[in-house]
């Protein structure tokens, strides 16, 4: 240690990633640009090794960075249904075949004979090892892009996303976020009441079961919403600011006039025959548009508490997502054939050495952001929410 | 700072006014307790400060409000945000965010104060509330006396003048409401905050209030004065209040500290007297209770008990010597070294615990010390994942469900869980039909606890006690041996609590077994023949009531705190003691 010159040491001290609290919180946003950087990569390759890296990637990211929060319990789901697009893709190759030509045959089933309106379409017949294969990759693409999701989902705060929205549509974050809460609140309840039809000796499980409860489910999730919107209404939400009538007047002129031109620019851009102005239009929309909310901005009078910051790690961690994004794309210009193994005749896929170390510049935050503090805390009092409420 | 002239509220639909001739002046900086039974309008009163009534609820209120002399007639709720804090019922209902230092700041920004000032003031709040461990935990995993203090504090950092509280303290466990209680004292104290709060609970409250605001009767003007003179006139009481009644005690005290002070030539007078058995409770005739059998095996308590047979027989059923009846040889639930474990979390470890006919058993101990699960585990909803539980020698997990609710009922926390029906008759008749009880077993039960209420009532709209009747008498169709309530007296007023004591004791004469979960010590001691005392899922405490709570600082009722360390538990018992010595 003591030979490695002062520069190195500076610069190994600042890397070293500190314990994370309120200050030095990653924004919500970085996350989810590194995530979207690594989706993207994802979408331009088909080669399962590259793929699996990808999704190795996110997944150490998280398991070094996520926190015992109970969004952070999310990804485990994501993964499950990756799995599932994967077995569902094939399957459905499996039964009403494929386009791909192939000439190696694993089985072959029953085909389902057809009247010719239904032309191009096909029950059962020949599987060959060409399609399984092409599914696999198309299904393993799909599944990485939502694992990159739900990565982002679980190491960033949903709540603090859309507290970062604008302040004229802070009141629709609220809603939203209100809403979000509400589920996991309404599974609860359906879990309490189910176990509570034991109580009067009827089966917990079945289809009666569940239309029996719906309503007392309903019926609470509504009296808790009425309850929670009491208290916002007690505690200032939706305190509005006096604003001059011609200031009110602008923003809606200007968030209606935005909002149209956004409209015809995204027609212009689909049709046909308009993608000269389509785009100009577009973004000439989003401009006015953005500067109606800014305006409207005015009216709210709220104040935002310790808002995160975007620090040096913030941009480190964006960076590096897109980075990988970056690279992969140019490298499925440079070398298409790498980034998409052969399907018929086929091969077997090779590990681009390039973007390969592309998609391993996405650990970076494994490296940087602050570390969450140990899961003591958030263990030692199992939440028992179902028992508080009642 | 909150003046009522001549308010009276009337929700569309009823007959007559909720509130009328409201005419009060509750002044600055004082801690003002609303009292009075169930259903007299008290939560409605509390609405009325906040501008959340009628704004929020509809209804027509007359006469005029004014806090700090704004009218709450053109000033909306979120208009006296910055001037008077809200806290409802449930805190989980109050809660906007996810995190905790979140939803301190959140009424803040809705404000619009400055971002350095919110952050101050957030440390401060941290800091007053004890919650700067808690600044980063989702409020989910949070305990109930942490909730409720996060509550407390999300409408502290507005700095109101006024802070209005629904019964913040029925929830809690005895610790955590003391909790509560300091952090409500010092904002009077060192804040000068004005503080109105309704509560059911007196004698957690009463000797921490400055005025007392009293309503006597649905639509009856209130009355306003010093505790100690409202106490005297009012219908609900605690029973440190009761017992200065009894002994003529003046000034009346409010603390168990002042009544112990007072309570020298009571104690005297007790002294030769022995303490009675409750009326209904382990009747000689029937099986007795075996709290020395061998059906217990308490961690500690039973050398002692085992060694002093004469005493534990005083205490629990004077009069001719009981020896241990047969009953103790097959109690109607027995859990053997029972292990429960959810995810990580050992919810309850090696339990062991029998129950005879005939016995009430109170189960105490903080909130999330693991009495629900027990209940849960007894009645099959939780299986359990080590030791055995046998109820009526069945395993309850494993058995069919109804045949299980012939043999153990439960009463949830929430008894509207078990309504599911429009109208009562229907309910009965589903109650029938699940037991496979003969037709009319149910409504025969209904009328018997609840009466005067018709086929055609909306469970939902009977009130708390009333519901909690009603499930009583679903769960009692299948006629169990074995009753479990968990938490049956929560936001039950005085004279409801007594109705639930008289029923239950009832049952108890006719040989049914309760187990009750509970923290109210009170309710603990009128009914309960034996305690069980929880503490991160482990029993740490089983025998007499008088035994186990007397010594226990959170557990022990008022009257045993005035009286210790002679055994008195209730009221009523000394009134017997008095009476017959008279």
């Amino acid at each position: 240690m003591t030979a490695a010159p002062a520069p190195a040491r500076l610069l190994r001290r600042a890397l070293y990633a500190p314990e994370a609290d309120r200050a030095n919180a990653l924004p919500a946003g970085a996350w989810w640009l590194w995530a979207l950087g690594l989706a993207t990569a994802a979408s331009r390759t088909t080669n399962p090794l590259l793929l699996g890296l990808l999704v190795g990637v996110a997944g150490y990211v998280v398991a070094a960075r996520r926190t015992d929060a109970p969004w952070a319990r999310s990804y485990g789901a994501f993964v499950k249904l990756g799995l599932f697009v994967v077995v569902l893709r094939l399957l459905f190759s499996v039964f009403l075949g494929s386009s791909i030509p192939g000439s190696h045959t694993v089985l072959t089933l029953p085909e389902l004979p057809l009247p010719d309106w239904a032309q191009g379409v096909r029950i059962g017949g020949r599987v060959t090892a060409e399609q399984l294969v092409f599914s696999l990759y198309e299904g393993m693409k799909l599944a990485t892009l939502l694992i990159c999701v739900g990565a982002a989902n679980a190491l960033a705060n949903p709540a603090r996303l859309l507290k970062s929205l604008p302040g004229a549509l802070y009141e629709a974050g609220v809603a939203v976020v209100v809403a979000m809460t509400f589920a996991p609140n309404m599974v609860a309840d359906v879990v309490r009441l189910r176990t509570a039809r034991r109580l009067r000796g009827r089966p917990a499980g079945g289809v009666r079961a569940v239309a029996q409860i719906g309503l007392p489910v309903l019926e609470g999730a509504l009296e808790r919403s009425v309850a929670v919107a009491a208290s916002m209404d007690a505690r200032g939400y939706g305190r509005t600011a006096q604003v001059p009538a011609a200031v009110r007047h602008t923003t809606n002129v200007l968030t209606l006039g935005g909002l149209l031109g956004v409209c015809a620019g995204t027609y212009g851009l689909l049709a046909a025959q308009g993608a000269v102005y389509g785009l100009p239009l577009l973004l000439a929309g989003l401009v006015i548009a953005m500067a109606g909310l800014r305006l409207g901005g005015r009216r709210s009078v709220r104040t935002r508490y310790r808002p995160d910051r975007w620090g040096v790690r913030a941009w480190l961690v964006a960076c590096s997502g897109a980075v990988a994004a970056a690279a992969m794309i140019w490298a499925g210009a440079v070398a298409p054939e790498a980034l998409r193994p052969g399907v018929v005749p086929l091969t077997a896929p090779v590990l681009p050495l390039w973007p390969a170390a592309a998609a391993l510049t996405g650990l970076l935050p494994a490296l940087v952001a602050p570390v969450p503090p140990s899961n003591r805390t958030a263990t030692d009092r199992p939440a028992r929410r179902g028992k508080e409420q009642a | 700072m909150i003046r009522f002239e001549r308010v009276s509220v009337r929700y569309e639909g009823t007959e007559r006014p909720t509130l009328s001739g409201v005419d009060l002046t509750v002044p600055e900086g004082e801690l003002v307790l609303l009292v009075g039974p169930s259903g007299v309008g008290k939560s409605t009163l509390l609405g009325t400060v906040s501008g959340l009534v009628p704004h929020f609820t509809g209804g027509l209120l007359s006469g005029r409000v004014t806090v700090d002399g704004r009218d709450t007639r053109t000033h909306k709720p979120r208009e006296l945000a910055d001037l008077v804090g809200t806290v409802g019922q449930d805190p989980l209902a109050h809660f906007v965010t996810d995190t905790v230092e979140d939803e301190l700041a959140y009424g803040m920004e809705s404000l619009g104060l400055a971002p350095d000032v919110m952050r101050r003031r957030v440390e401060e709040t941290l800091d007053l509330l004890g919650l700067a461990e808690l600044r980063d935990r989702p409020i989910a995993t949070l305990s109930g006396g942490q909730q409720q203090r996060v509550a407390i504090g999300s409408v502290l950092t507005p700095h109101p003048k006024v802070l209005v509280l629904d019964e913040p303290t029925s929830a809690l466990d005895p610790a955590a409401a003391e909790e509560v209680l300091a952090v409500l004292q010092r904002l009077v104290h060192d804040l000068g905050t004005t503080v109105l709060m309704a509560e059911h609970r007196l004698e957690r409250v009463v000797q921490y209030a400055d005025q007392v605001v009293l309503l006597p009767a649905p639509g009856a003007p209130p009355v306003m004065g010093p505790p100690g003179g409202v106490m005297q006139v009012s219908p609900v009481r605690p029973p440190v209040v009761e017992l200065g009644l009894l002994a003529g005690w003046d000034p009346l005290p409010l603390s168990v500290r002042d009544a112990r002070r007072g309570a020298g030539g009571l104690r005297e007078r007790l002294a030769g007297a022995s303490v009675p058995a409750r009326t209904g409770g382990a009747p000689t005739s029937g099986p007795t209770v075996p709290a020395s059998g061998p059906g217990t095996t308490p961690v500690r308590e039973v050398a002692a008990e085992r060694s002093r047979p004469g005493r534990l027989a005083r205490l629990l059923g004077r009069g001719p010597a009981t020896p241990a009846t047969p009953s103790a040889a097959d109690p109607v639930t027995r859990v053997d070294g029972l292990g429960v474990r959810r995810g990580r979390v050992e919810a309850l470890r090696r339990v062991t615990l029998a129950v005879a006919p005939g016995e009430t058993v109170a189960l105490m101990g903080r909130n999330g010390a693991g009495k629900s699960t027990l209940l849960g585990a007894l009645v099959g909803m939780i299986e359990p994942t080590a030791g055995t539980v046998r109820v009526g020698g069945l395993a309850p997990a494993r058995t069919d469900p109804r045949a299980m609710v012939r043999r153990v009922g439960l009463v949830p926390q929430e008894p509207r869980d078990l309504l599911y029906a429009d109208t009562v008759a229907a309910e009965c008749a589903a109650a029938d039909r699940d037991a496979g009880a003969a037709e009319g077993t149910c409504r025969a039960l209904v009328s018997e606890l609840l009466p005067g209420v018709g086929d055609d009532t909306h469970p939902r709209d009977l009130s708390e006690g009333q519901r909690l009747a009603l499930a009583l008498a679903l769960v009692l169709t299948g006629r169990p041996p074995l009753l479990l309530l968990d938490e049956p007296t929560r936001g039950l007023d005085y004279a409801a609590k007594a109705r639930l004591v008289g029923v239950l004791r009832g049952l108890a004469a006719e040989g049914h077994a309760i187990v009750l979960a509970t923290h109210d010590v009170e309710l603990a001691a009128e009914l309960a023949h034996r305690v069980v005392i929880l503490a991160d899922g482990e029993v740490v405490a089983d025998g007499p009531t008088g035994r186990v709570v007397v010594s226990s600082p959170a557990f022990a009722p008022q009257t045993a705190k005035i009286l210790a360390p002679q055994e008195w538990l209730t009221v009523s018992q000394v009134r017997t003691a008095l009476e017959a010595g008279a």
